[in-house]
């Protein structure tokens, strides 16, 4: 969670090309282009089914794409396996959370910073993680399975911030959850951008995510049909006629 | 009311060959339980311990167990070259094909150790292997006790591996949640091959102790993986102190069936166990 400092605000941190990608046999992306600047918060939004799991998991390296280009930071990572990706700096808190349920809250966080490079950080990174979310010092020594919802919800993003990333990607993590604790995981994120973290999340709460994100994709049957700022989209017809019942 | 007044012999015997058991099945148990596999050919490469033990005995002149120095590690080796160019391999295709590929390994193994040590029965026989000790009046071979030391010891050694490295951390999450692994930046294929490499540097030693316990040919591999696939199902599949208890439970079927039913009936009475336990708590005893 160190401070990556950047130079242009033009730069970008990730790039995705006209990038196509299987699901088993069935294509779940089609030309997908997407780019994200360092430090901003993206949202991808989508129906169930619109693809955009496999658009993280083509990011994390779990999905190669059978066409076009994954680039981070100008390198391109299209080819690269999940450990990679993970020690080049981008890290995903899964869909439905994870955790692993026979491991003690502190060793799914220690498992967090696996990679070599988090390694070193260890000791720091936990301090930081602690601090985001008091309640996992508190439970350290509990097996990950008893925690509730909202706990694990934290645990899981709190693992994800261990490895140290440049970009985290969050997968539906607001799914069965309290508003409150939603409320709070959100106020987190914004925490964790102001330390320089660039945050991609996939949601299937569009007004929410017109509210937390900068800018947006949309996507539909596998392919991305609008994007802007949020500020924008809000106002755009074809949104209020699909997501706001306007 | 002889029948029951000597039971003694027969409870301590079980109890110590369970121990036996225990270190056979322990590789089987903790690549089924990491990795997913039906390793087939855990059996055959427990004999190929077995033979290395031979080999240290009559070619280097050293006593088996020193032997596992050496044996240990071209096991161990073996076992990471196996799960990382042949078995990872294979569960990209499917789990069929590992099993196949299983299939294969035990064959080859058994061949090779026929081609090399030939197919007549060999023992590793020590001035010691023909030794015995007392409890009271009874008699007891010193190499059971042996076994159910070394036993204890392995399965203590694991456990702590996995509980207390990180490479044991690493583990037990990629058998909880391979996915959830891979983004964790654990590189799985690697982590793999090293717990089928423990599993198989396991299986050294228990194909040294085995060999001191019983004769061996190059096919009797498969007797003892069924063996100890009924003690990874006593046990519980991927539980470290069930394959101990399932050990014990499996032996102690063995040496009580065979007082009660005559010596021709001991394994039917342990595989029986095996079936009721696997209907009434098929999760094992010590299943999650």
């Amino acid at each position: 969670m160190g401070e990556h400092r950047r130079g242009m605000s033009e730069e970008i941190l990730l790039r995705m090309s006209h990038v196509d990608a299987l699901h088993g046999s069935f294509q779940a992306l089609w030309d997908i282009s997407l780019s994200v600047k360092p430090r901003e918060i993206v949202a991808i939004i989508g129906a169930n089914g619109s693809g955009k799991s496999t658009l993280l998991d083509t990011i994390s390296g779990l999905v190669h794409p059978a066409k076009g280009n994954i680039e981070l930071e100008g390198k391109n990572i299209s080819a690269l396996e999940p450990y990679q990706i993970v020690d080049l700096g981008i890290s995903q808190v899964p869909e439905g959370r994870r955790i692993f349920p026979d491991l003690s809250v502190l060793e799914n966080l220690k498992i967090g910073s696996y990679n070599r490079k988090a390694r070193s950080e260890r000791a720091e990174n936990l301090q930081k993680v602690y601090h985001l979310f008091p309640i996992l010092e508190e439970r350290q020594a509990q097996l990950g399975k008893t925690l509730s919802g909202g706990e694990q919800q934290m645990l899981a993003l709190g693992r994800g911030l261990m490895s140290d990333p440049k970009l985290i990607l969050l997968d539906e993590i607001s799914l069965g959850l309290a508003p409150l604790i939603v409320n709070e995981l959100y106020r987190v994120l914004k925490e964790i951008r102001e330390k320089g973290i660039t945050i991609l999340f996939v949601e299937q709460n569009v007004r929410r995510s017109l509210i937390e994100a900068e800018r947006a994709y949309i996507l539909e049957a596998g392919r991305v049909v609008l994007n802007g700022n949020v500020a924008e989209l809000r106002e755009e017809e074809r949104v209020k006629k699909a997501y706001f019942g306007a | 009311m002889a029948l029951f007044a000597d039971l003694s012999t027969p409870i301590v015997m079980g109890i110590l060959l369970g121990g036996l058991y225990a270190v056979i099945a322990l590789g089987l148990s903790l690549v089924f339980g990491v990795v997913k596999e039906m390793n087939v050919a855990h059996g055959d490469l427990v004999i190929l311990g077995s033979y290395f033990g031979y080999a240290g005995m009559t070619i280097v002149g050293i006593d088996p167990i020193l032997s596992l120095i050496i044996g240990m590690p071209i096991l161990f080796g073996l076992g990471f070259a196996i799960q990382k160019y042949l078995l990872n391999r294979a569960f990209r295709i499917s789990m069929d094909a590992t099993l196949m590929m299983a299939f294969g390994i035990s064959i080859i193994t058994q061949n090779t150790c026929q081609l090399v040590w030939t197919p007549f029965p060999r023992g590793l026989t020590t001035p010691y292997a023909l030794k015995s000790f007392n409890i009271g009046p009874m008699r007891f071979p010193l190499v059971y006790l042996l076994d159910f030391i070394v036993a204890i010891a392995v399965m203590l050694f694991l456990r702590e591996l996995l509980r207390r490295t990180y490479l044991g951390m690493a583990i037990r999450a990629a058998a909880q949640d391979r996915k959830a692994a891979h983004l964790m930046g654990i590189n799985t294929d690697q982590v793999f091959a090293l717990t089928f490499a423990i599993a198989l540097a396991f299986a050294a030693i228990a194909g040294v102790f085995l060999g001191l316990t019983f004769p061996f040919t190059p096919i009797s591999g498969m007797p003892f993986l069924i063996i100890a696939l009924g003690v990874v199902v006593l046990g519980g599949l991927g539980s470290i102190v069930g394959t101990f208890i399932g050990g014990i439970a499996f032996g102690l079927a063995q040496t009580l069936g065979g007082h009660f039913f005559g010596v021709a009936a001991q394994m039917l009475v342990a595989y029986t166990m095996v079936l009721v336990v696997l209907a009434v708590i098929p999760r094992g005893i010590f299943g999650r």
